[in-house]
């Protein structure tokens, strides 16, 4: 075997392709390929997450809707319980207005009655006079005579 | 395709087993392995290098996603096996990977494409033209690579444990009795000294040998069509498997040097 010179350029031609490899090759191209791995592996956990999240939506969807349901059931029982207290409310009332007024009428219907009856007694009063004045032929002075007109009206 | 009739099988390879020197004894260079060799690296660098000022993180194209797999693959094997933090091995891995498989994959060349071209383009005679293309059949460029490492291995090991760690992890094992820290010592400078050495002959022993086998598939007349085939079929294995062994080795050799005992 020959070792020559050779050897010595070899070695000066490795070391310095080792050191530009080392300084312009190796990174940039490392770096790119660790980045979209760190990328691709953001990406996987970005859709597993989604996944999970979607899979908790959906739960809460369901679980709220089954709670509407509830709630509407609910709401529904409480407005009728409410119609028919309205109903039972208003009945009452209309009871009561209708006796009230019913006694409002009664009392009227007394007093004009009354004074009907006190009108009748003073005109039958004046016409006992008047036929009285006939009998006798004389005028009666009312306010001599007033006692016994008084006693008369009071029998009437 | 023996080169002419008037060459014997054994003058026909040994001129295709020299190389292309200028100068003589220690001072020579070999031309040809070291043309092809910085030729393969820079070819390297500038394919990655263009990829890397354009790498984007978002959607790749086609030649980043291939540069790609090559990083990954060599990321992978690098963290597989060295635990520490080192900005140094992972391209220095990919760095070895990718030059000693380009340099390894010019035995897939035909062993007289060269000499020929040269012949027909300049018209200098066949004999005189040496050109031996695969850079790591040249124990030059082989042990040029294991030393670089065999440095790198000092350098480490002393970095993280000291003078005075090295020193003792090269005394005191693998027996614990003070009076054999000499034995250890030798046992353990020829451990230390067998890694580049393994890493460099193994390398250089299998695409040489490769390379002999094309050169002698080349002198048996017309049935080395298919035999040349065959072999070059079988060179699938070969310089991968080999490009990856010197890469893997390093790694190991590296991790070793960092690890405390």
């Amino acid at each position: 075997m020959d070792i020559n010179l050779t050897l010595v350029g070899q070695l000066i031609a490795f070391v310095v392709f080792v050191i530009f490899c080392m300084k312009y090759v190796w990174p940039p191209i490392i770096g790119a390929i660790e980045e979209r791995q760190a990328t691709i592996a953001d990406g996987l956990a970005a859709s597993d997450r989604a996944a999970k999240d979607l899979e908790l939506a959906q739960e809460k969807a369901t679980a709220q809707l089954k709670e509407a349901k509830v709630q509407a059931a609910s709401i529904v029982d409480a407005a009728k319980k409410l119609e028919a207290k309205i109903v039972e409310e208003t009945a009452g009332k209309a009871q009561a207005e209708k006796e009230r007024i019913l006694a409002t009428g009664h009392a009227e219907i007394e007093t004009e009655r009354n004074r009907a009856r006190e009108e009748l007694r003073k005109e039958v009063a004046i016409l006992a006079i008047a036929g009285a004045e006939k009998i006798l032929e004389r005028s009666i002075d009312g306010a001599a005579h007033s006692d016994i007109l008084d006693k008369l009206v009071a029998e009437l | 395709m023996s080169s002419g009739a008037e060459l014997t099988s054994q003058e026909y390879i040994t001129h295709h087993l020299a190389n292309l020197k200028v100068g003589d004894g220690f001072m020579a260079v070999h031309l040809d392995s070291l043309g092809w060799s910085v030729f393969l690296g820079l070819v390297f660098l500038t394919i990655f290098r263009s990829v890397a000022k354009k790498a984007t993180p978002g959607v790749p194209g086609k030649l980043q996603c291939a540069i790609e797999m090559i990083v990954g693959f060599v990321d992978d094997s690098v963290k597989s096996t060295f635990h520490g933090k080192n900005e140094l091995i992972a391209p220095l891995a990919l760095t070895i990977f990718v030059w000693v498989l380009l340099m390894n994959s010019m035995d897939w060349v035909p062993v007289d494409l060269l000499p020929h071209l040269i012949h027909w383009t300049t018209g200098m005679p066949l004999g005189d033209i040496y050109m031996k293309p695969v850079p790591t059949a040249d124990p030059n460029i082989t042990f040029g690579l294991a030393l670089g490492v065999f440095i790198l291995i000092i350098y480490y090991s002393i970095k993280v444990k000291g003078v005075g760690g090295f020193m003792k992890e090269l005394t005191t094992q693998p027996f614990g009795h003070w009076s054999l820290y000499p034995v250890n010592f030798i046992l353990e400078t020829v451990t230390m000294l067998a890694r580049p050495l393994s890493l460099a002959l193994r390398l250089f022993g299998n695409l040489y040998a490769g390379e002999l086998i094309f050169l002698l598939i080349a002198t048996i007349g017309l049935f080395q069509l298919p035999v040349h085939f065959l072999w070059a079929a079988f060179h699938l294995l070969v310089i991968p498997l080999q490009a990856f062994i010197f890469m893997m080795l390093t790694i190991v050799y590296l991790s070793l040097a960092h690890e405390d005992h």
